[in-house]
């Protein structure tokens, strides 16, 4: 049996494993089919509606729905497939990637210019570096 | 015989190609970082390859999660841009070498590298990032490219070890391939950095360095780095530099580094780039 509890030991990160392809399997299959520029329109148009055409959890919708992408890679979303949704809402990667953070655009676009998130102490949660 | 002359590595981060094609390298933000291609853009002019075979991966664009190929190589005559969800990028559609590439795939895969094969596949910002950074606004892109996709979206990717083994068996494949052909491999991807979670926006300087300083001095350091050290110390996206040992695998043992280039950031990534000279005397591996 594979052993990916180390995974949970890593600060702030999900690691996305075969289980959690399977879990969010329609999820971002629903994120991959926004790459057809007509699905795209049909999405901004009516996106509940777009969803429902989707054998998607409630919990997978609504997330969607709320643009939480913390909770969209909680219930198996991929962040290259979930890139679709940002793509077709106009958003930049940097602005999906700060979403996740807690931290403002700007602090986190500061936080870049200045060398990015240090490792240091976000390595592993048993071992404190 | 065809031969690996050289071997290139470099991020391939889609706001690089937007700032590309928005006409926005010499903006503040963007300057430093196009800068550092210049040399690179005189150099592979005067080099003028007739193939390169591009290691890269797909970011949900030709590979949906319905399959997912550890190693794939694109055998087709063309491979279109892709639209990755705001319309593809404004650039010339990516010729490739089918004759080579359908020889390449029976080499690697008797060679014991069970490669996928693809006869049809569009091409994201992973390949056409790259070619723009090497050539910059073309009316056609100025070489064949062979895609080699590997898959470091869904975990596990390849181990390094077998990325550099990988690269080794390619360097047999072209080197077995009878016309005259001036070849060479990029890998791509990396460096540090990580797109999700709470945890994005990690950069490993120290990391990079090192990466950087081993793949032509010490290559075989790089072999043994565990996937959990990568997602530790290089963020969960930062795992893509296991394509950059498929480059260092397929080059031989001494290489001479002609360039070497490194900035952060390039939106949530450290940008790393490399050009390393094949030796030019190894007969046949």
């Amino acid at each position: 049996m594979v052993d990916n509890s180390e995974f949970d030991d890593i600060p702030g990160t999900t690691v996305f494993t075969a289980q959690r392809s399977h879990e969010g399997f329609h999820l971002n299959q629903f994120c991959m089919s926004l790459k057809r520029p007509e699905n795209r329109e049909r999405f901004k148009a009516d996106e509940r509606t777009y969803l429902d055409e989707w054998p998607m959890t409630e919990a997978q919708k609504r997330a969607v729905l709320a643009r939480d992408y913390n909770a969209m890679i909680d219930l198996g979303g991929n962040i290259y497939f979930l890139a679709k949704i940002f793509a077709t809402d106009g958003l930049s990667f940097q602005t999906a990637a700060a979403s996740m953070t807690g931290m403002t655009n700007e602090e986190y676009a500061a936080m870049m210019l200045h060398g990015g998130r240090s490792p240091e102490g976000l390595r592993s949660k048993k071992d404190g570096n | 015989m065809a031969r690996i002359t050289a071997g290139v590595t470099t991020s391939h981060v889609p706001a690089i190609g937007a700032a590309f094609d928005r006409g926005e390298e010499k903006s503040d933000y963007w300057a430093p970082l196009f800068e550092g291609y210049e040399w690179s853009k005189k150099w592979i002019s005067e080099e003028a390859p007739d193939v390169v075979v591009l290691v890269y991966n797909d970011h949900a664009s030709a590979f949906s999660l319905e399959m997912i190929p550890t190693f794939a190589i694109g055998c087709a005559d063309t491979f279109a841009v892709a639209d990755e969800g705001f319309g593809a990028r404004p650039v010339p559609d990516v010729v490739g070498h089918p004759e080579l590439a359908c020889h390449m795939a029976q080499s690697l895969i008797l060679d014991e590298f069970d490669m996928t094969v693809i006869n049809q596949m569009d091409v994201d910002h992973g390949l056409t990032v790259p070619l723009s950074l090497m050539f910059g606004k073309v009316d056609a892109w100025p070489v064949k490219v062979i895609p080699i996709a590997v898959n470091v979206v869904q975990y596990p990717p390849p181990t390094g070890e077998r990325c550099f083994k990988l690269g080794e068996a390619i360097r047999r494949a072209v080197e077995s391939y009878e016309e005259d052909l001036n070849v060479q491999v990029w890998g791509t991807g990396g460096m540090s950095h990580q797109l999700q979670g709470p945890r994005a926006g990690l950069i490993n300087q120290p990391f990079d360095h090192a990466f950087l300083e081993n793949m032509n001095n010490n290559p075989q350091a790089l072999r043994s780095i565990t996937h959990l050290e990568y997602l530790r110390e290089a963020g969960s996206e930062g795992i893509e530099l296991v394509m950059w040992l498929i480059m260092r695998g397929a080059l031989g043992e001494r290489c001479a580094e002609l360039h070497r280039f490194y900035h952060v950031p390039a939106s949530n990534t450290a940008v790393g780039h490399l050009i390393l000279e094949a030796p030019k005397s190894e007969g046949p591996a």
